[in-house]
């Protein structure tokens, strides 16, 4: 028997009596601000594709082309939003997006203790996670026994930098290259750069090994 | 007063009641100017309707993991990282 | 000095980080969506968004989810500014 266990990821259709109440009022909220001119749902409906556009992929192009153009490193580090604009990626004028590059020497890990903050121009919205008190609480207090909870371990020889996104700046990690990837596209490269390795909580994937 | 990167500066102990970005854990804490960011609007008063002008000058500031958190179980060189606004940092005699 | 509801940084949490995740509802790409179309009329600004989660009662802000704070948030600022009266969403739902 084939057992399917999809408790966490549920994707069967909800029907209105198993909504949150929260869903109602978000609908109700929708009518009464579109019925009082306040908002568009043309608008909102954009608003709304616009939201589920933007995923990882877009800076893991970023994190894979940086690995292969030392100069475009550079650019991103400096100035992300036009490094960003280089693969026509826009990651708009507020909030600021900052790279912080992972070196031999020094992992970062990114948070945001008082909300959410997130640089979601260039990765789409957070994971449930990241929005969390036990990570929001632990991650500045504690920040080694996070990544050991997230399976990485980091050598006492690197240096934890945490990152508190406390104002209009949003920090994107570029992980360290992973070993062995010298002959891989820029797109297979981009493959391996995972949504959590550009928060820091995770390095990126390891190559796929050759048949 | 301004700040400059390398400069030590503490950040207020104030206890402020309504919206501010600066967080508890940091508030009296000594650390080091990293990079100075420039000005962004205010949110303090642009939570209550206002438009947040006059810009304020924002800083990123380190700070030793060791010395904010002393229970802090990793190496001694680990940092902590946070943006924190010009009016809510001091200079450190 | 007391922390506010939000403040949690450095806070003792012995809860494991939950790390499943889930796909963002209609109602919560709808309240995003909502918020976002709020900030482009320059009705409601993000700092607004924020000092309204950080009004929620404590145990309410701990229970909610992070879209129920943001819809808790675009009522309260609405109401305050006028364009909602008190009530009118709990008598609209009947």
């Amino acid at each position: 028997m084939s057992g399917h266990d999809d408790h966490d990821h549920d994707h069967a259709p909800v029907t209105e009596a198993e909504e949150p109440e929260a869903a109602r009022r978000a609908r109700v909220l929708e009518a009464l601000l579109a019925e009082k001119g306040v908002v568009d749902r043309g608008a909102v409906r954009r608003g709304i594709d616009s939201l589920v556009s933007r995923s990882p992929a877009d800076g893991a192009r970023l994190v894979a082309r940086a690995w292969v153009d030392p100069e475009f490193r550079e650019r991103l580090l400096a100035d992300a939003r036009a490094a960003a604009l280089e693969l026509g990626l826009d990651s708009g004028p507020s909030p600021v997006v900052v790279a912080l590059e992972n070196t031999e020497d020094v992992h970062h890990v990114v948070v945001c203790t008082l909300c959410s903050c997130y640089p979601r121009a260039l990765l789409g919205p957070p994971p449930d996670w990241y929005k969390s008190l036990p990570y929001r609480s632990r991650a500045v207090s504690d920040p080694r026994g996070v990544l050991e909870e997230f399976g990485l371990h980091v050598g006492d020889d690197v240096e934890v930098r945490v990152v508190d996104s406390t104002a209009d700046i949003r920090y994107l990690v570029v992980p360290r290259r992973p070993e062995d990837t010298e002959g891989l596209s820029e797109d297979e490269l981009a493959a391996l750069v995972t949504r959590d390795s550009m928060i820091g909580v995770a390095e990126p994937a390891a190559p796929p090994v050759p048949a | 007063m301004t700040f400059s990167p390398g400069q030590r500066v503490r950040v207020a102990a104030r206890d402020h009641q309504g919206h501010h970005r600066t967080p508890g854990y940091l508030k009296g804490r000594a650390g080091e100017v990293e990079r100075v960011h420039g000005a962004f609007t205010d949110p303090e008063t642009r939570a209550y309707g206002a438009d947040g002008l006059p810009r304020r000058t924002l800083y990123r500031v380190g700070f030793s993991q060791r010395e904010l958190f002393p229970e802090h179980e990793g190496a001694a060189g680990d940092r902590l990282y946070a943006d924190v606004f010009e009016h809510w940092l001091e200079e450190v005699a | 000095m007391e922390h506010a509801v939000h403040d949690v940084g450095g806070r003792a949490n012995d809860d494991v980080i939950d790390r499943r995740e889930h796909e963002l509802a209609d109602w919560e790409l709808l309240t995003d969506a909502l918020v976002g179309a709020l900030g482009a009329r320059g009705v409601m600004n993000v700092d607004e968004l924020r000092r309204g989660i950080e009004s929620m009662p404590p145990d309410a802000y701990e229970r909610a989810s992070y879209y129920e704070r943001w819809l808790f948030s675009a009522e309260t600022i609405l109401v305050e500014k006028g364009i909602l009266a008190t009530g009118e969403v709990d008598r609209r739902l009947g």
